[in-house]
């Protein structure tokens, strides 16, 4: 089908576009990298009066590290991140997520800000802002507010951002030597939206899991933490035992939903088997870079 | 561009001038913000080379290059392009650069009725020159966001690592001889 009739502004500065957003509230639609929303303005799922383009917005453009924190500009695309040696360094969590992103065509475009605004619950971007323990940094015309990512996303493509302002930037507290990551989903074709998806980090103290954050995707109305399996694993070395607890307590906590192709039950199921996969890279790459000596071979069973 | 002090109504959905370089030949036209890229090429500009499938970002059959990079056409509005450079299969068959993958894809019988084969040949292009070492299997990802419904894939991606062999073995020759 072919889009509604609307018009277009592409303002150069950001006061411009947070001006246009004022006076149009509603009416106006923010186009950011435009890969979800050209795709619901074809299929007339959204018809907005105006769309405001932020493509020649410098301030929203570029990553940095600024302090801890490695800042991601709201228009800085998939492809940007991907091929990025910043954010292989100090945000490699989200240099195995990308590729999982949709189809390189649409990672040419696609923003990081944009994924975070739209809230998908199975898109990757908001799992691992959640796992990483991001914020959200807001802008209206009254001002900058900055979000923790576990207040940001309220409900299904809802978040706590208000209808005057937009996302500038989002920062990630840069990667601690003993930190380490884990990214996979699983996915009935590479590129589509995640069945089930896990964002992990944990720092390894004494041999042990310590501050982990499992962020999921693609299982609940909204990316979610399983804190309860967290909380289980806080403290305790891996052992075959300890990962066959977490997974029966992920299961037990974890609120999955039917979608078109996998039961509620499916999913939990893929979620236990996607925890299980995610902990032996976690304790792998742990094993890998600190001499861990003292650990057994674990059992690889896929249950 | 369009200049600041030209104020157009903010809410007017009527044509307005852009400035896009299409194929090397850059051109003044005037499109409706509601238009996507691939109705202004095939419809304003008669380049009817990238085909319109789902029209919402599923098939890749209308995969183009903008500033050199591909995206799908359909997610593109054409007054977003104002100011860049678009680039067809047209221009890039015409300039000689995908010869060889285009002789694969006839060799290996990777194209049946034709539709999915621009937007195919636009990916591989761009897959050609960022990963010329790219496996099997890396091969098959990024040619993922490509629908055909003729071949069953394996003659594309047959067709694709055979061009990435042949380069490869050229470069290295090139380099010792």
């Amino acid at each position: 089908m072919k889009a509604p009739a609307f018009s277009y502004a592409r303002p150069g500065r950001l006061a411009d576009v947070l001006a246009l957003l004022e006076k149009h509230g509603d009416e106006a639609r923010l186009l950011a990298g435009g890969q979800t929303l050209m795709a619901t303005l074809n299929m007339r799922l959204s018809e907005p009066a105006l769309l405001i383009d932020m493509q020649s917005v410098a301030e929203l453009k570029g990553l940095q590290i600024s302090g801890q924190q490695l800042r991601i500009g709201a228009m800085v695309t998939h492809s940007e991140i991907e091929a990025s040696a910043l954010v292989a360094r100090h945000a490699p969590l989200l240099a195995q997520a990308a590729p999982h992103i949709a189809h390189r065509a649409i990672r040419n475009l696609g923003t990081f800000g944009g994924s975070i605004a739209y809230g998908d619950p199975a898109a990757e971007w908001p799992a691992c802002l959640l796992a990483l323990d991001g914020v959200v940094v807001a802008r209206s015309l009254a001002g900058e507010r900055r979000i923790a990512a576990r207040d940001f996303f309220t409900g299904l493509y809802t978040t706590s951002l208000a209808a005057d302002e937009l996302i500038v930037a989002c920062e990630i507290p840069v990667a601690t030597p003993g930190q380490r990551f884990a990214f996979d989903e699983l996915a009935r074709r590479h590129g589509d939206y995640a069945v089930v998806g896990l964002a992990a980090s944990t720092q390894w103290t004494n041999d042990a899991f310590d501050q982990v954050r499992l962020a999921w995707l693609g299982v609940a109305p909204l990316p979610m933490r399983s804190l309860a399996t967290e909380q289980l694993l806080q403290g305790q070395r891996p052992s075959d035992a300890l990962l066959a607890r977490a997974v029966q307590t992920l299961r037990n906590e974890l609120p999955a939903e039917a979608d078109l192709t996998h039961s509620a039950a499916a999913k939990q199921h893929l979620a236990g088997v996607m925890l299980k996969r995610s902990l032996h890279k976690l304790i792998d790459s742990a094993a890998s870079t600190s001499g861990l000596h003292a650990l057994a071979p674990l059992g690889r069973g896929l249950g | 561009m369009m200049s600041p002090e030209k104020s157009i109504d903010d809410l007017s959905t009527e044509a307005r001038p852009v400035h896009i370089t299409v194929n090397g030949t850059p051109g003044q036209h005037s499109v409706q913000p509601r238009t996507h890229l691939i109705d202004f090429l095939r419809e304003d500009l008669g380049l009817k080379g990238s085909h319109l499938g789902c029209e919402h970002g599923v098939c890749g059959a209308c995969t183009v290059r903008l500033d050199g990079q591909i995206v799908r056409g359909c997610l593109v509005l054409a007054v977003q392009t104002d100011g860049r450079r678009v680039d067809t299969i047209e221009g890039l068959s015409d300039s000689g650069a995908i010869r060889d993958l285009q002789q694969a894809f006839i060799r290996h019988n990777a194209l049946q009725c034709g539709f999915c084969t621009s937007g195919m040949l636009m990916a591989a292009s761009e897959l050609l020159e960022q990963k010329p070492r790219a496996s099997r299997e890396e091969v098959r990802e990024w040619m993922s966001g490509n629908y055909c419904r003729c071949t069953g894939y394996q003659a594309i991606v047959n067709a694709i690592c055979e061009v990435l062999a042949t380069r490869q073995a050229a470069r290295i020759e090139g380099a010792t001889a």
